[in-house]
């Protein structure tokens, strides 16, 4: 079988494209996926450490953050929903009335 | 390459070619039907009875030509039908139609006849039902026509409500069985009360089972719930800008799906492959005779009732089926703590 | 062949999910992340969770995507315009990109200070953390009071999904 450490190392590349996509990108509804993209990345990382410790707690936490994401997304949605209906447009530049 | 590898590469081919030709015979069995509920006689032009007209409407489909909007999103375009497909196929992996054969003593060990005998078969059908919404979904935006996009949006809003109605009637039979794989949901339905009445769930879950046919026959857009593609409201539907074979992988994926849910409605409910008079490896024939009776409902419901309006579906399965299976599952636990 | 496997599904995870964040199409990068689901939940059945591998195409492909498709399809994003405002210049990509780069790094090099740890590979052990029996018992008893709260977190975030994208005419500021 892999060694977990395969396993921690393709979760971080996964978090950091992630994260890469909510630096670089431009569309609202772009960002929320790449969020999406880091969340399954943690996934990875609780249900590789909970099989090698031989528990099932890093499947159950997976669980939570599964229904968090969910949760998450559709109050995410909403407010992208909201904010075009002001803008116009998806692009979080548009969004910079409170910038100093 | 053992023989049971080879077998069970057989019998996944041979399941493969079952599933085709059950969308053909579905067709006949439609068109006949439907005109011995009108009263009239239907196909019997093509071979003895019409039984070749399925064959004839392939080849013709076949043979049409292959259209695309021009302002369509050419890759969603054409993996719609695809997924549609794919998902319908798929869900059928895991569905129990036999006991255990060793194919007369050549097989050293016993093969299962089944597909794939994953123990969380339950939650891998609803996934993949779940997936089948992506190629209504994709059909009705890709195709860039306001018949379309209306249909696909009705349609997969509709699917993901009864999605719900559906998964608490599956978790109600879990419930009971203990178990998530099918095939140990169909053994623990053998045996006999009183030995006349065969233990089938269908007698311990009667509202289970009508909430599970209801949601199914609104998962596959099926009448009465077929108003998303009903022909006097919406042209077709998502389905508006196919033809040729892609249109056919939808019309094959629709019937598929009616298949795939009635044989799960066997498995869960009426007892799989059990019956009497024939050993467990011949049981696939019983199996065949409950799907096909499930499936007589489902084309007698469709020629007999009226079409629910849009906005009566959704709150039929909102507002009643979803409470009536949220109550069965509680009744069911309940009673399952009661009485052990 | 699990290893063949491993290699498999994480290039399917890891390609799409940079096609994900590559796309102009927000509509194609939806379908790529749900390529993205599927490697992972393959990669979830290598670690035998079946359970947890299933529940992610139920709860990520199956349902959160496809309300992702659906306010893709009223926003009509596709035809929204990507690029960056005139006054930020192309240092602004280079930065981000030189950001996330360096996040990968550190976490490959943290990674690769650690000793190559293999999995417990007693055959109990994969078994116990398969059964659905075994998560239902710990989530009912050890997790039940998250449990129930993370119900109640639904149940607000649908509230406030509501509120939030609701119509004017509702009588809604």
């Amino acid at each position: 079988m892999v060694p977990l450490n395969y396993y921690l190392v393709l979760s971080g590349v996964l978090f950091s494209i992630g994260t890469a996509g909510v630096f670089l990108r431009r569309n609202l509804i772009t960002v929320l996926l790449s969020v999406e993209i880091m969340l399954n990345a943690v996934n990875l990382t609780f249900v590789a450490a909970g099989r090698y410790h031989g528990t099932v707690d890093g499947q159950i936490i997976t669980f939570f953050v599964m229904t968090v994401a969910a949760a998450e997304a559709a109050v995410g949605l909403a407010l992208v929903i909201a904010l075009f209906r002001h803008r116009e447009t998806l692009s979080p530049d548009a969004y910079t009335s409170l910038k100093w | 390459m053992t023989p049971l590898l080879v077998a069970q590469l057989v019998l996944t081919l041979v399941v493969f070619v079952a599933l085709l030709s059950s969308a053909a015979a579905m067709v006949y069995v439609e068109r006949k039907v439907a005109a011995f509920l009108q009263q009239r006689i239907g196909p019997y032009l093509v071979g003895p009875k019409g039984l070749l007209q399925p064959l004839a409407d392939v080849v013709k489909l076949m043979f049409k030509e292959e259209l695309r909007p021009r302002a369509a999103d050419a890759l969603l375009f054409g993996l719609a039908p695809i997924i549609s497909a794919t998902a319908a196929f798929a869900a059928f992996a895991v569905v129990p139609f036999g006991g255990e054969t060793t194919l007369l003593g050549v097989l050293k060990e016993p093969l299962r006849l089944q597909v794939a005998d994953v123990n969380v078969a339950v939650l891998v059908i609803f996934a993949i039902a779940s997936m089948g919404v992506y190629g209504i979904v994709l059909a009705g935006w890709s195709s860039n026509s306001k018949y379309s996009l209306l249909g696909g949006l009705r349609s997969s809003a509709q699917m993901i409500s009864y999605e719900l109605a559906y998964g608490l009637s599956l978790a109600a039979v879990v419930m009971l069985a203990g178990s998530l794989s099918l095939r140990e949901i169909v053994t623990n339905q053998s045996g006999y009360w009183f030995y006349v009445i065969p233990k089938w769930y269908i007698f311990l879950q009667p509202i289970g089972f009508l909430i599970y046919m209801t949601a199914g026959v609104a998962e596959t857009n099926r009448a009465p719930f077929d108003f998303p593609e009903a022909e006097q409201e919406l042209v077709a539907g998502y389905h508006t800008e196919y033809s040729s074979m892609s249109f056919a992988l939808f019309f094959m994926a629709e019937y598929i799906n009616m298949v795939t849910v009635s044989a799960v409605a066997t498995s869960l409910y009426l007892g799989g492959w059990l019956g009497p008079f024939l050993p467990d490896w011949l049981g696939w024939l019983w199996f065949l005779l409950k799907v096909f009776l499930l499936l007589f409902f489902y084309v007698w419901m469709r020629w007999t009732l009226p079409r629910y309006r849009y906005d009566q579906l959704m709150e039929f399965g909102w507002k009643w089926l979803l409470p009536a299976a949220v109550i069965n599952l509680i009744a069911t636990a309940a009673l399952v703590i009661w009485l052990g | 062949m699990d290893v063949v496997s491993f290699y498999i599904f994480a290039a399917i995870a890891v390609l799409s999910s940079i096609g994900v964040i590559g796309q102009r199409n927000p509509m194609h990068s939806v379908m790529l992340l749900i390529v993205s689901f599927g490697g992972l939940a393959g990669l979830y059945i290598l670690l035998d969770a079946p359970f947890t591998a299933v529940t992610q195409i139920i709860i990520y492909a199956g349902a959160i995507m496809v309300l992702f498709l659906f306010v893709v399809m009223l926003l009509n994003a596709h035809t929204e315009d990507d690029s960056l405002p005139a006054g930020l210049g192309p240092h602004a990509l280079r930065f981000g990109a030189l950001l996330s780069a360096l996040l990968a790094v550190e976490v490959v090099w943290g990674l690769s200070r650690v000793g190559v740890t293999g999995f417990n590979s007693d055959p109990g052990a994969a078994s116990a953390i398969s059964s659905v029996a075994a998560i239902g018992q710990t989530l009912f008893t050890q997790y039940s009071f998250a449990f129930e709260v993370t119900s109640i977190l639904i149940l607000v975030s649908m509230v406030g999904a509501v509120i939030i994208a609701g119509s004017r005419t509702r009588g809604g500021r």
